[in-house]
């Protein structure tokens, strides 16, 4: 982990309300492990003070880009930012994915919307080709299609008003592959919370590993601040705790340090909201 | 030129700490700077037992500051020595531990746990969260609990003792007075203001807990005002804090009558915050012929 003021390299619509921009940063570039965030701060900002964390897009020498959307103030003052303006970005940050090894476990992308994004450093180093299940509302919301394909990847792509790929959610195809087989298949997902919940149930259904990049408000982005926590299951739950903080079997650990990617089996659902 | 200050019987090379909660325990950032050029580190509050914290979501960001009920999650003391102990005592600058509890008998067992450790710099008495139930600001908005709760301790051990008051109070002057009497050796001044945001699409708070915790720059003048407030009455020092991003808020606290301050809320967006005071206050001393840091503090020209 670094903290570096960073120059714009470039930032350019890619469809509808999303975007990507990339920064040049020698140092923190080849750090960077699939999976990881950035943490950044939008300088021009005056008084929402704090960072923002984005998945790691592609990384390339000694750029890395991430895809965003303009959902809030932040994300729209950095739409309206030029190459050659500075971000201050903390990275990388994070545990990351497992990248699959040769001749290991086939990888089962699932992405929802700009999620696609924390999957391409996956897909860019695994030796196992597998598929990627790329689902949004409409055409707008899919994104890289292109890339994925261009490493080699079977894309499958659904979209919920059917205007871009098979119309329905971006679970249905990948429940129909896993009915053909689960053998030597892990999933890895990366989306909406709703969607990661599917993903984790359809994994614990078909008896398949899962790895789940989750999406939390995040405050400090390195471990203090303790705002971005999920239940995770423990043996007993926080040893020599009261009784009452030990029930369930789980403690909160944080999306920015533990996570953001966990396993799908150690998240209690019915604890989250 | 003098950075160094004095809290009770514990020499700081310099007056800027970082404020309980906003820097985990010290280990988190040290990638990011040096911890040996702080004042001191000061670890986020610890009670006995582990504690799992509040529901998410926990923060909410605001203009010019940030909401937060975390609900003091964190390792007990057992969990704390085993996980940040072995890095915090080797650091060459004091760690501050800051302890709670839900009753006057845990803060004195607590207490006493850090005493016999060995090496830990000073005590700071958590008597001001606001985002628990049982303890916290139960003792910090009551004179005659925040003065047992300050007596209990000073009895345990001659540690120096910090009380961190809450600034939920009328006045603060009474609580500032009590601390001191009951043998605290500093204060600090102050904690989170107690606030809410409401999420005007869903008509829910933006925070779990209902209502939070304030911090951040949007808090600075009323904290100054407090630490003002404590200076008149009390001969102990004062850790200054609330919205801390620079050496000129820095100063602003310690010519209200801080002795030292600390940096907070700022951490989490610009984790180089403290050198950057650290820096700037030098700059001001040579700038303004001062040889001395503890010049600077109290010297406000008020009205008296």
């Amino acid at each position: 982990m670094l903290e570096q003021t960073v120059q714009i390299v470039s930032n350019e619509r890619d469809t509808d309300s999303y975007f990507r921009l990339v920064v040049r940063t020698p140092r923190i570039a080849p750090l960077i492990q699939p999976g990881q965030f950035a943490h950044i701060r939008v300088l021009p900002l005056k008084d929402a003070l704090l960072r923002r964390p984005f998945s790691i897009f592609q990384v390339s020498g000694d750029t890395f880009s991430i895809l965003y959307k303009t959902v809030g103030q932040g994300t729209e003052v950095i739409a309206r930012m030029q190459a050659g303006e500075e971000l201050s970005v903390i990275a990388p940050l994070g545990h990351g994915f497992t990248v699959p090894k040769r001749g290991g476990e086939t990888p089962l992308l699932v992405a929802g919307g700009y999620g696609m994004a924390a999957m391409y450093l996956l897909a860019q180093r695994s030796p196992q080709k597998g598929i990627v299940f790329v689902g949004g509302r409409r055409r707008v919301d899919i994104l890289c299609e292109k890339e994925f394909q261009a490493l080699g990847w079977d894309v499958r792509v659904t979209t919920e008003d059917g205007s871009h790929g098979k119309k329905g959610l971006v679970t249905q195809p990948l429940i129909a592959e896993l009915k053909r087989s689960t053998k030597g298949r892990k999933l890895f997902a990366c989306g909406p919370t709703g969607m990661l919940k599917a993903v984790g149930k359809i994994a614990d259904d078909f008896k398949v590993p899962a790895e789940l990049s989750m999406d939390e408000h995040m405050c400090c982005g390195v471990g203090v601040c303790l705002t971005c926590v999920i239940p995770v299951k423990t043996a007993d739950g926080p040893r020599r705790a009261e009784a009452h903080e030990r029930e369930g079997g789980w403690e909160y650990q944080r999306t920015c340090t533990e996570g953001p990617v966990f396993e799908a089996k150690e998240i209690v659902w019915e604890v989250t909201k | 030129m003098n950075l160094s200050v004095q809290i009770g019987k514990l020499t700081l090379q310099n007056p800027v700490m970082v404020a309980s909660g906003t820097f985990g325990y010290g280990v988190e950032y040290a990638q990011l700077l040096d911890l040996n050029q702080l004042g001191a580190v000061v670890v986020k509050g610890i009670r006995l037992h582990p504690v799992r914290g509040n529901p998410t979501p926990r923060t909410a960001e605001v203009t010019s500051g940030m909401l937060n009920a975390i609900g003091l999650q964190g390792p007990g003391v057992d969990g704390f020595i085993k996980k940040y102990w072995p890095f915090l005592k080797k650091l060459k600058v004091p760690a501050i531990i800051n302890i709670w509890g839900k009753t006057v008998d845990e803060y004195a067992e607590v207490a006493r746990r850090f005493d016999a450790l060995g090496g830990v710099g000073a005590l700071e008495l958590n008597v001001s969260c606001p985002n628990i139930k049982e303890g916290g600001a139960q003792f910090g908005t009551d004179v005659k609990r925040l003065k047992q709760v300050v007596a209990a301790c000073r009895k345990i051990t001659e540690l120096p003792l910090i009380t961190k008051l809450s600034p939920n109070v009328v006045s603060i002057a009474p609580y500032a007075l009590a601390a001191e009497e009951a043998g605290s050796d500093a204060l600090a001044v102050t904690n989170s203001y107690p606030a809410m945001a409401i999420d005007i699409e869903t008509r829910k708070p933006k925070l779990a807990n209902g209502t939070g915790g304030l911090t951040g720059p949007c808090i600075k003048p009323i904290a100054i005002k407090l630490v003002w407030e404590a200076a008149k009455v009390v001969k102990i020092p004062i850790i200054g804090m609330g919205g801390i991003q620079n050496a000129a808020d820095a100063i602003e606290f310690m010519m209200a009558g801080a002795t030292a301050v600390a940096v907070g809320t700022a951490n989490f967006y610009e984790p180089q915050t403290t050198l950057q005071v650290i820096a700037g206050l030098r700059e001001f001393m040579q700038q303004h012929g001062l040889k001395d840091v503890r010049e600077i503090t109290g010297s406000v020209q008020t009205a008296k």
